[in-house]
């Protein structure tokens, strides 16, 4: 006699045990902390606060501990924690002009106000293994100590558009859309594409970037600048009336320079990508730059026939939980879906089968 | 809110409630027609039934009780996991009897028992556009909805035809609500679509990822497209249900072995029961 499978509780109940003791792994080891992970794998941190669009380290790290590393699951916690908060106002535009900064690069000038500030960066190490770094409690090489930069570092962008040579953009008092409480809605203004690109899954967009580069899009970039440091959000509370800090943010701009051949109403000059993401995310910050001026193909009237081009596959495509999501729930069960299909390639075949005999 | 849970009753905050409940109402008024709506992300993942959880939590009191269902099945492991969710986070009862349910939050399956005007069907929904297949951009599909625009859909299924002999769709078959805008009742098998007309429960589709609500109100007009000399034919199994013996349910393929042993019992497992119990009171 067949008994139909039950006892999905009892199943998943321990499956989730399971998971948490693969997640403590060899118990003789001891066990990873929240601020190790915070501290150690800042950058895992860094990309689950950017695409989990919530900043907060701490939660960050420990979604990344929940998650076993698995940097999207950890984005995935970290959205769905953010979901439930309540929004009680936007901030004032974030003054990236006067970020406390870590590093700051320019690949269009040798030298120029602020100077190059290379920071920590893998630019320019040796892709070597440090076999070294096995073993722990290795001494430190000795960092140099400098006065802190508090120099002016002008945007490079800004220089351009003092001459003339950089488009500038259209400055709108008006509150941006939000993507958590609207849907997407195709043309979608640039705030609402840059608030997608910011929480997009870095693989992506990278993709997406780079087809720009091989000829898919026509893009000819140049970095502007990228620059890595600390920035104050500022916002201004009703019952208050005036601006107060709220506190400092780190994030990563990226800032790439177009040629754009000019138009009918607009003289030949440069365009802008433009890429901003939480915490220190260089790869992801250049690859939204590109993917933004991409998409501003149309308005700037080029031809619009590349992937990172097309806002509508762009868009829905770059949000890694919804495509985690929609991709893995493949393996949930078909078989209502799947029974019918049976019924009609068995239908089909019995029909091409008695053709072929005829 | 809960201290117990942390949460909110059902989980979604009140102000979520009401903008997915106007969004509801708009849906009920326009039979049919995909209402966006500021999908909120779920704890549970996209592709889970998101839309569905939401919908359900938004409509759900506390004297509801919830009946959860996947692929026909109370017992599945999606279903298990939301029925868990909505127990722990609202508290309601939850039942696995059909006709004791007020709300039944669904995947890919219409119970077989006919549903009451005081019941609710919340469809989890991954691709709310009937026309997404035809044509990927939704800025172009809203406009084809604006107009009636359906051309497409009735070509594709002529093509079926004439390549096929017939209509080689057997689940998501499109629909038309109301005789005004083409819907797709979700990936139920075609066998289902014929209960959805003239239902007397309200129908409620819910598509997280997708970011949109549509409904169907109690009876009203359901029609599976087709053509006069090619009607609509609700494809089955032609066999009888191993455990029940019932020859007008939906049957799921169970393989018993490698050599080809197979066999069928129904995908309604409440119904399945009710029938076996039935019998074995009758012997």
């Amino acid at each position: 006699m067949y008994v139909a499978t039950k006892g999905g509780e009892q199943a998943i109940g321990a499956a989730h045990a399971w998971l948490a003791e693969t997640r403590r792994g060899d118990a003789t080891l001891p066990e990873l902390t929240v601020p190790q992970i915070e501290e150690q794998l800042g950058l895992a941190v860094d990309r689950v606060m950017a695409e989990g669009s919530c900043h907060d380290r701490g939660l960050a790290a420990l979604a990344v501990k929940q998650a076993k590393g698995d940097l999207i699951e950890a984005a995935f916690l970290l959205r769905a924690y953010r979901t439930t908060l309540p929004r009680f106002g936007a901030s004032a535009a974030l003054d990236t002009g006067a970020m406390h900064i870590r590093r700051r690069i320019s690949a269009t000038y040798k030298d120029l106000p602020g100077g190059q500030v290379l920071g920590p960066t893998f630019d320019y190490t040796h892709r070597l293994l440090d076999f070294a770094l096995a073993a722990e409690g290795n001494a430190l090489p000795a960092v140099p100590h400098a006065e802190p930069n508090t120099a002016q570092t002008p945007r490079v962008t800004e220089l351009l558009a003092r001459e003339g040579l950089m488009q500038r953009e259209a400055t709108s008092e008006a509150e941006p859309g939000d993507l958590t409480r609207d849907p997407l809605s195709f043309p979608a203004d640039r705030a609402v594409r840059l608030q997608a690109l910011a929480r997009g899954d870095e693989g992506f967009l990278l993709g997406l970037g780079y087809s720009t580069q091989r000829g898919y899009g026509n893009a000819h970039p140049f970095v502007g600048e990228i620059r890595v440091g600390e920035v104050a959000v500022c916002f201004t509370p009703p019952e208050l009336g005036f601006e107060i800090e709220l506190g400092d943010i780190g994030v990563t701009e990226c800032q790439m320079v177009n040629q754009f051949k000019g138009s009918r109403t607009e003289p030949p000059q440069f365009t802008r990508g433009y890429g901003l993401v939480f915490g220190h995310g260089e790869r992801k910050a250049m690859a939204m730059a590109l993917v933004d001026r991409g998409l501003r193909a149309e308005e700037l009237g080029e031809d619009a026939d590349a992937p990172a081009q097309q806002q509508e596959f762009v868009l829905y495509h770059c949000d890694n939980v919804e495509a985690t999501g929609f991709v893995e729930h493949l393996k949930l069960p078909h078989y209502v879906d799947f029974q019918s299909e049976l019924e009609n390639v068995r239908t089909m075949r019995a029909s091409a089968m008695q053709a072929a005999a005829e | 809110m809960n201290a117990q849970t942390g949460y909110n009753f059902a989980y979604v905050d009140e102000s979520t409630k009401r903008m997915i409940r106007r969004a509801i109402l708009k849906g009920v008024a326009i039979p049919g027609h995909q209402v966006p709506f500021g999908s909120r992300e779920m704890p549970l993942p996209y592709g889970w039934g998101t839309g569905g959880i939401q919908v359900t939590a938004s409509i759900l009191g506390p004297s509801d009780v919830l009946k959860v269902i996947d692929q026909g099945a109370d017992d599945t492991t999606n279903a298990v996991s939301i029925r868990a969710f909505f127990r722990r986070v609202a508290g309601v009862a939850t039942t696995e009897r059909t006709a004791e349910a007020t709300v039944i939050q669904t995947r890919h399956r219409i119970p077989e028992h006919a549903l009451t005007e005081r019941q609710i069907l919340v469809y989890q929904v991954p691709m709310p556009e009937p026309l997404f297949r035809l044509e990927a951009r939704v800025a172009e599909t809203k406009r084809m909805h604006a107009l009636a625009d359906y051309g497409l859909m009735h070509v594709k299924l002529y093509e079926d035809i004439a390549r096929h002999g017939h209509i080689a769709t057997s689940y998501n078959y499109p629909v038309m609500v109301d005789g005004r805008y083409l819907m797709s009742p979700s990936p139920i098998p075609a066998f289902d679509n014929p209960k959805m007309d003239r239902m007397p429960a309200l129908q409620l589709f819910g598509a997280g990822r997708e970011k949109r609500i549509y409904a169907v109100p109690p009876y009203t007009a359901v029609r599976s497209l087709d053509f006069e000399d090619h009607p609509f034919r609700p494809i089955r199994a032609p066999h009888a249900c191993t455990l029940c013996g019932s020859r007008e349910s939906y049957l799921d393929e169970v393989i018993t072995d490698d050599r080809g042993g197979k066999m069928f019992v129904c995908s309604d497992t409440d119904y399945c029961a009710e029938r076996q119990a039935a019998k074995a009171a009758a012997e």
